[in-house]
């Protein structure tokens, strides 16, 4: 069981949260269809740190990106979404 | 059975316990396995595949052999360590895969089990044909097995606690204790956890005191094992408040789970002595060194009285001078070391066991190899040492790293979290050993893992049919599995897999660790969440005036809805047949509360929603609704319900009852990730309301007769009070007749259910639950999310793809496209029709033994014709139609021929739902 710090809740237990996706895998719609397919299909499952989209759902229902390492689930940080999100 | 062995010192033994019925005496803190060395009992189980003849090897949770089935009834505990288990008054204990006894053991009977049962067996026996699989079983369930489990249901309970702390210390021993006090004194929130009773680990067998930590302002906590060390400094403990097969104090649980959040973690688990390997060491009499002095120093037992000392360290050597000190005789010492320390005993060097000679009864002799010598010692006891294995288990499950010592033959801790730190044995502070040499005279009977029955030459068998990985040596030899997890013989396992590859151990590598550390209790895990608190039940708006007519409730994800109303004497299906006729031919009423609502406001509701769904939703007018559905990204349905504009930027979403909170989440990724830019709010509103729908032929004029307005068209709407409520009126038909969904607030549903039923029963109709529901969605062909969309189903593939919007736009839109989702060959929607019932969840082939072409989604009754309709996916689709089919269920045995339809058997021209 994680412990994730929500910037507006705090440290809070992983059973508040859900994960959504890792950030590269978000499909928009206006991309082309051999996108979509290449991110919801061909996803790259990095040994190292990853970017994850996850929703503080049994708390503040924000979305959040945290960074996390895929081998050891250490949390770098997390951080609101924000629209202009690089990938 | 011999004399009792319990070294004379004044005190008595006062608590009675009985083992296989025989009535026995122990005292405060014996173990059930000191309890039974001190009373003679040297036979004390029998081994999982070759019902061997086993006794007490250890005096610590790593037993290997000595496991009894604890306690009666509902609080028994089979496969109890005897050496994990503190008596009390009435303990009884029993052995457990024996037949017919103990003593006299069919299963050993001759050596038919060890030809039988090789290593790799079942990994042979599950990959052959299956046929040999049913052959075996039976043999295999009777012969090789643990304890039973009780069928009585537990009478005692179980809870969940959570804690909170800066420094978390697991081992209470000398190590643990200096280090929890030294974080007391530095201020931090401490606790101390134990799995033994008392304090003290590795300090009971010298026969130290340790103090006490607790006033020094740390958190004791006896009896209790760190399970599981997860992420991030979240623990798992496990408390014993009562012993297995123990009535718990009054109000007390019988066992407690912690979930303990820590900012550090000391590790002082100690280190695991492991066995020698000759032939026979797996016979009664033959111990761990360490645990013969335990039960000397801590229980006042002396297990033999002619010793044979095996080692190559120099802990065994306090052993030999325990022994002595308590009475018994050192007949030797054998050293596998060229120098050896001197004692008061006759010591050889360069030395090892051969072989251990006697009976179930225990041993009488010990052969040794002596330099190039063989020699013969007269003996009752083998105390044997092969050095010391850290427990690395918590570090390991965390995501330490482990390190190969060569001194000692083991890993330690050498990296992981910063904020866990191993000390003391766990740490590797353990005797240096000599490594002792692989050559084994008789690998057949020199065991290596004992609660698994495994020998040295099953280890070179897997290694010779190719199985190089510590991990399929594991699956191939199922060495280190079951409830001990190898906990002595791992290592060994290791060293000989090694051996026979000419590797070094770090090359083989070790298995993963994983939790629990000692087995736990299921009860443990389900805690308070058992019975009828094994999930939430949520309840709706109408819940009692739905008990108040004898409804019967179904489960639909946490909610209950009404499945029927059956009357006296009815059954479920002539119930539902009953209310769901009266719909078609007069009128009905149900509770459709549960349905997912969300309230889309704002200047860019539409925008939002022609994102979410695949329908069209721009065009539609206000005052008017549409069936519409949401697909997932890869072009699958999602969810379906009805879209309503209630006013210009104001409209209501209904889905599905199971997908409401994905539908939430999913509304909300859309909203908050994909277009943050859109002014719109979303909420969510399922409990908000309370829904009836009325439905049937003569719905239009209960309604107006209850309101006075003239009925909305149909996928209409209008508001009007009810019995004086508010209510909004949806006029949306789920079982093709005329029908209207009227939502109130929730509170004020009750009078409007009774006004409505009272008006519905008057025009000779009922309330109808979910069962009838489905009949008159089936006949009507409406799909539904879980059967017809399945998570595989396109809206090609239900029919529905001439709803789509051109324009794309919305999620899934782009994947849909991929050409293998309209491919000729997709099992697509389909109706059926038989004479009989047909059974749901068929398959579909073209006679018996032909290859499956589809399934029977959903199945009900033709409600006012004779006969079954279904609605099915089928390769071809629509193309088929005409044809006759086998819809066949072997597991029920019920094989129906059908003919494919379109699936709509009701109301084919659509007039009836119209006004």
């Amino acid at each position: 069981m994680m412990l994730i710090d929500c910037p507006y809740c705090g440290e809070r237990a992983q059973a508040e949260f859900t994960y959504e996706r890792t950030l590269d895998s978000i499909v928009g719609l206006d991309m082309p269809v051999e996108e979509v397919l290449a991110r919801l299909f061909s996803r790259a499952n990095p040994r190292g740190e990853d970017r994850e989209l996850w929703r503080h759902s049994f708390g503040c229902r924000q979305w959040l990106v945290l960074r996390r390492h895929r081998r050891t689930h250490a949390i770098a940080a997390v951080d609101p979404y924000a629209p202009d999100e690089p990938e | 059975m011999t004399a009792p062995r319990r070294i004379a010192d004044g005190a008595t033994d006062i608590l009675r316990f009985t083992f296989d019925g025989r009535a026995m005496a122990a005292r405060p803190g014996d173990t059930l396995a000191a309890a039974l060395l001190a009373n003679g009992v040297t036979l004390v189980a029998r081994s999982f595949k070759y019902h061997r003849p086993r006794g007490i090897m250890a005096a610590g949770v790593e037993e290997p052999n000595a496991l009894v089935t604890v306690g009666e009834g509902g609080r028994t505990e089979p496969n109890t360590r005897a050496t994990d288990v503190f008596v009390y008054d009435g303990l009884i204990a029993r052995s457990q895969n024996v037949w017919p006894s103990l003593d006299v053991d069919m299963g050993v009977m001759n050596g038919m089990l060890a030809r039988f049962l090789p290593a790799g067996f079942y990994y042979k026996t599950f990959f052959g044909p299956a046929s040999r699989w049913m052959i075996y079983e039976r043999f295999i369930r009777r012969a090789a097995g643990l304890g039973k489990a009780p069928v009585e249901s537990d009478p005692d309970h179980f809870e969940h606690r959570a804690a909170f702390c800066d420094v978390l210390v697991v081992g209470g021993g000398p190590a643990g204790i200096q280090a929890a006090r030294d974080a007391a004194a530095a201020g931090g929130r401490v606790i101390l956890v134990e799995q033994d009773a008392v304090l003290g680990g590795s300090a009971w067998r010298d026969g130290i005191t340790v103090p006490d930590p607790a006033p020094a302002g740390v958190r004791v906590m006896p009896r209790t094992t760190a399970s599981g060390n997860w992420d991030h400094g979240f623990v798992t403990l496990v408390e014993r408040i009562a012993e297995p097969g123990q009535q718990p104090p009054a109000g007390m649980p019988a066992q407690r789970l912690w979930h303990v959040r820590a900012k550090r973690i000391v590790l002082a688990t100690g280190a695991i002595e492991r066995p020698l390997a000759f032939a026979g060491n797996d016979r009664p009499g033959v111990m761990l060194a360490s645990a013969v002095r335990a039960y000397i120093h801590r229980h006042g037992v002396l297990a033999g009285q002619r010793v044979v000392i095996a080692t190559n360290n120099d802990d065994a050597y306090r052993t030999a001078d325990a022994v002595l000190a308590a009475g018994g005789e050192v007949v030797a010492v054998l050293d596998s070391r060229a120098d050896a320390p001197a004692g008061e005993h006759p010591v050889f060097t360069d030395a090892a066991p051969l072989a251990a000679h006697g009976g179930r009864g225990g041993i009488t002799a010990i052969t040794a190899r002596i330099g190039t010598a063989t020699r013969r010692f007269r003996a009752d006891l083998m105390a044997m040492s092969g050095g010391f294995t850290p427990v690395v288990h918590l570090h390991s499950q965390a995501g330490g790293t482990l390190g190969w010592r060569e001194d000692i033959q083991a890993f330690v801790p050498d990296g992981g979290p910063e904020w866990i730190a191993s000390v003391g044995g766990a740490a590797g502070e353990v005797e240096r050993i000599a490594p002792t040499s692989p050559d084994l005279p008789d690998p057949k009977h020199s065991f290596i893992d004992f609660q698994n029955d495994v020998v040295a030459s099953d280890v070179d068998l897997a290694w010779r049919e190719g199985y190089r990985s510590v991990e399929h040596l594991k699956r191939y030899t199922t060495l280190g599995m079951a409830t001990d997890q190898g906990k002595t013989s791992n290592m060994a396992g290791l060293a000989r897999l090694a051996a026979s590859g000419g590797v070094t151990i770090p090359q083989a590598g070790l298995t993963t660790f994983r939790p629990p550390y000692t087995p736990l209790t299921l009860g443990a895990m389900a805690g308070a969440d058992g019975g009828g608190h094994a999930a939430p039940r949520r309840r709706i708006a109408l819940h009692d005036a739905h008990e108040a007519r004898a409804a019967l409730w179904q489960p639909i994800g946490l909610w209950h809805r009404p499945r029927a109303y059956p009357r006296m004497g009815e059954t479920l299906h002539d119930a539902a047949l009953r209310e769901a006729r009266a719909v078609r031919t007069a009128a009905g009423l149900t509770d459709v509360s549960t349905l997912a609502k969300f309230a889309v406001r704002g200047p860019d509701a539409a925008r939002l929603l022609e994102m979410v769904c695949a329908t069209g939703i721009a065009k539609l007018a206000v005052g008017r609704g549409r069936y519409t559905f949401m697909l997932r990204e890869d072009g699958m349905v999602l969810d379906d319900g009805t879209v309503w504009r209630l006013d210009e930027n104001d409209y209501l979403l209904t889905s599905s009852t199971g997908g409401a909170d994905r539908m939430e989440s999913h509304l909300s990724y859309v909203h908050r990730v994909l277009a943050r830019t859109l002014r719109v709010s979303v909420v969510a509103q399922q409990e908000h309301y309370a829904g009836i729908a009325l439905a049937g032929p003569r719905a239009a004029t209960i309604l107006a007769d209850l309101t006075g307005i003239e009925p909305p068209a149909h996928m209409g709407l209008a508001r009007a009070e009810v019995a004086g409520v508010p209510a909004l009126i949806l006029a949306a038909s789920y079982s093709g007749e005329r029908a209207f969904e009227l939502y109130v607030a929730g509170h004020d549903a009750a009078p409007i259910w009774a006004a409505i039923e009272d008006k519905v029963r008057a025009a000779g109709g009922f309330p109808y639950g979910l069962e009838a529901l489905e009949f008159l969605r089936i006949e009507k062909g409406h799909v539904v999310i879980g059967a017809e969309a399945d998570g595989r189903t396109t809206p090609h593939d239900l029919g529905l793809e001439r709803m789509l919007r051109k324009a794309g736009g919305f999620v899934g839109a782009q994947a849909l496209t991929r050409p293998a989702l309209t491919a000729p060959g997709r099992r697509r929607l389909v109706g059926l029709v038989s004479p009989d019932q047909i059974p749901e969840g068929a398959m579909l082939v073209a006679d018996h033994g032909a290859p499956v072409e589809g399934h029977v989604s959903s199945a009900g009754p033709r409600l006012l014709e004779t006969g079954g309709a279904a609605l099915a996916l089928l390769a071809g689709g629509m193309r088929r139609e005409g044809e006759t089919l086998l819809a066949t269920s072997p597991t029920r045995d019920r094989h129906v021929r059908v003919t494919v339809t379109t699936p709509v058997f009701h109301d084919l021209e659509g007039t009836r739902y119209r006004d």
